[in-house]
């Protein structure tokens, strides 16, 4: 569906991405995380084809999307940030209106656009179909961009940090809605975001982004597996403190109490935690070593 | 509404329906907005209120008042500001906020959204027109001294439109900003208005400034009205004592075919460039600026 291979991006002096691959495969939710001004909307922006990329291979939907057409465009869906346009207009008169251009690429198997009272349904914004944009909360202008996005029955949809400024309702709202459109239509799905948590509770696979390359490639679960490798025990023996790491945590602790019995005091055992790592290569980054980050998260995510 | 055999010029053709449905709903939603409302009854006030406050004015052509010679050379002027500075604006804010992206997202959505533009940026003449000729034919007397007039008005807007609409959309495309539309819209339009002979004959400024005003649509346009709302007699107070048609007809013409080839070139490299990232960028720029 996506494959990307070695792509880079420069701008003037600065290289924003210096290598990137990844696929994608049909029907799956790819999450691109990474920490702010890692490249994840440059690299988004390329696939969408808004962007030229300095160098590299890229193909969407079997085709280069700098070049692709039209028909191309209709195939593919973008969920863009709203912010004071169209306030005239009503969700239901402008959905009618943008999904109009997708009629003419309708294909028996992929009826375009979408029935836009079902759409409206579908994101929840049936109550305020007839109200002015301009009166919408924040939350509800986000529901109706991702009504603009999917209006055409995209088989690959694109979401640059959907939820950035939901409240917690309208994330979890949000979530289901990209986990029903991923199960019952079938969509596959690209979005970035700078929140593990978010991935994790969206992404069948999480591309990990940093320094302008990738540092990890793997399902939550996958990731999770490899970070917590090590763990690392703490206890205090005769007053003073001892540290341990260890891959095998509970057999070093049986080994311990074998030993020690009764002396053994405040036993504290940590597993390196996803969180954690991924914490840490966001701190690091945003203190300017973004490669130092990236080198000690792949190291940790080996 | 299966329609799969639909080739690319008829998918372009669905589009520009589709744009100029879009023009129609922004122009239907415009007059019945109140900040719209507002500015047509503010341009017809000032307009108004300038040709009554100068009603006594010699006009140097017996039986003919101040109105009818300004009347006409206003209207001009305000087609001319009204289809430069609206595109400008509308595109410069529709490139900040995102309206052209979205397009940029959907398939032949730039055709439908400049389709739009142009047919709401000319729709929205009509009021502007009404507000100031309605009024102005139960105030003053002998506004349109023949009846065939209302024809060369008819050419003379849709040419002009054809020639200062694409001048507006380039303004639009190439201004770095909202705030910028002021500088490089406003001003040389002012200006412009201030030498086009709108508010005195354009022969009473130097020989060069002469040239500069004759080179831009809003002098013809201005001219082309009069020619339209005056009596032959008053052709003497114009340069080479003639309504100059033929000229008028070249000049705007000639912006109108220069605007055909020009403005889908520069349009098209302008939507090249939108990204979200740029439009976040603006958005940002705006929070800090309001700060």
């Amino acid at each position: 569906m996506v494959k990307v291979r070695d792509l880079r991006m420069r701008y003037g002096e600065n290289d924003v991405l210096t290598g990137v691959d990844f696929d994608i495969h049909p029907g799956e939710v790819l999450c691109l995380l990474g920490p702010n001004g890692a490249g994840k909307t440059t690299t988004i922006e390329v696939l969408e084809g808004f962007r030229i990329r300095s160098a590299g291979e890229v193909t969407v939907l079997g085709e280069d999307p700098a070049t692709a057409g039209e028909a191309w465009r209709a195939r593919t869906g973008v969920v863009l940030q709203s912010w004071r346009d169209h306030p005239r207009w009503t969700p239901r008169r402008l959905l009618t209106q943008l999904g109009g251009y997708y009629a003419p690429y309708s294909t028996p198997e992929q009826e375009r656009p979408w029935d836009i009272a079902e759409l409206l349904d579908i994101v929840g914004l049936n109550e305020m179909a007839d109200r002015k944009i301009g009166t919408l909360s924040g939350g509800q202008r986000r529901r109706l961009d991702v009504a603009m996005g999917i209006i055409g029955r995209p088989e690959l949809l694109f979401l640059d940090e959907p939820t950035a400024g939901f409240d917690p309702q309208a994330r979890r709202d949000f979530h289901h809605l990209v986990h029903r459109l991923a199960d019952l239509e079938s969509t596959t799905v690209l979005l970035t975001t700078h929140d593990l948590d978010e991935a994790e509770k969206l992404a069948d696979r999480v591309v990990i982004l940093a320094g302008g390359r990738i540092v990890a490639d793997d399902s939550a679960e996958g990731l999770a597996l490899r970070v917590s490798g090590e763990a690392e025990v703490k206890w205090t023996r005769g007053g003073e403190r001892f540290v341990h790491a260890t891959a095998d945590a509970t057999r070093f602790v049986r080994e311990l109490f074998a030993q020690y019995g009764e002396d053994v005091h405040d036993l504290e055992v940590r597993r390196a935690s996803l969180e954690d790592a991924y914490l840490s290569l966001v701190q690091q980054h945003e203190s300017g070593s973004a490669e130092t980050a990236a080198v000690a998260f792949a190291e940790v995510t080996k | 509404m299966s329609d799969s055999t639909s080739t690319p010029t008829s998918r372009k053709l669905h589009a520009m329906r589709l744009g100029l449905r879009r023009g129609l709903m922004e122009f239907v939603q415009s007059i019945r907005s109140t900040q719209d409302q507002w500015f047509y009854l503010f341009t017809a006030v000032c307009t108004l209120g300038y040709l009554w406050l100068r009603r006594d004015v010699d006009t140097g052509v017996p039986g003919l008042e101040f109105a009818s010679i300004a009347l006409p050379s206003i209207l001009g002027a305000l087609v001319a500001f009204g289809v430069v500075i609206g595109p400008a604006y509308a595109l410069a804010m529709e490139r900040e906020d995102g309206t052209l992206l979205r397009h940029r997202a959907i398939p032949d959505g730039l055709v439908g959204y400049f389709s739009g533009q142009m047919l709401f940026q000319s729709l929205s003449l009509v009021p502007q027109l009404f507000v100031i000729l309605v009024p102005s034919f139960l105030l003053f007397d002998d506004v349109m001294a023949h009846p065939g007039g209302w024809f060369t008005v008819l050419w003379v807007l849709v040419l002009g439109l054809l020639a200062a609409l694409p001048i507006g959309m380039v303004i639009g495309a190439l201004v770095p900003g909202v705030q910028k539309v002021g500088m490089w819209g406003m001003l040389p339009i002012m200006v412009l208005a201030g030498i086009s002979g709108i508010f005195y004959p354009v022969q009473q400024l130097w020989g060069w400034v002469q040239v500069v005003a004759q080179a831009f649509p809003m002098y013809w346009m201005g001219l082309g009205m009069r020619s339209a709302f005056l009596p032959d007699a008053a052709a003497a107070r114009e340069i080479s004592e003639s309504w100059r048609t033929l000229e008028t007809v070249l000049v705007l013409g000639g912006w109108a075919v220069v605007g055909a080839v020009v403005t889908p070139i520069v349009l098209r490299r302008m939507a090249r460039k939108q990204t979200g990232s740029q439009v976040q960028a603006a958005r940002e720029a705006t929070l800090q600026w309001v700060k």
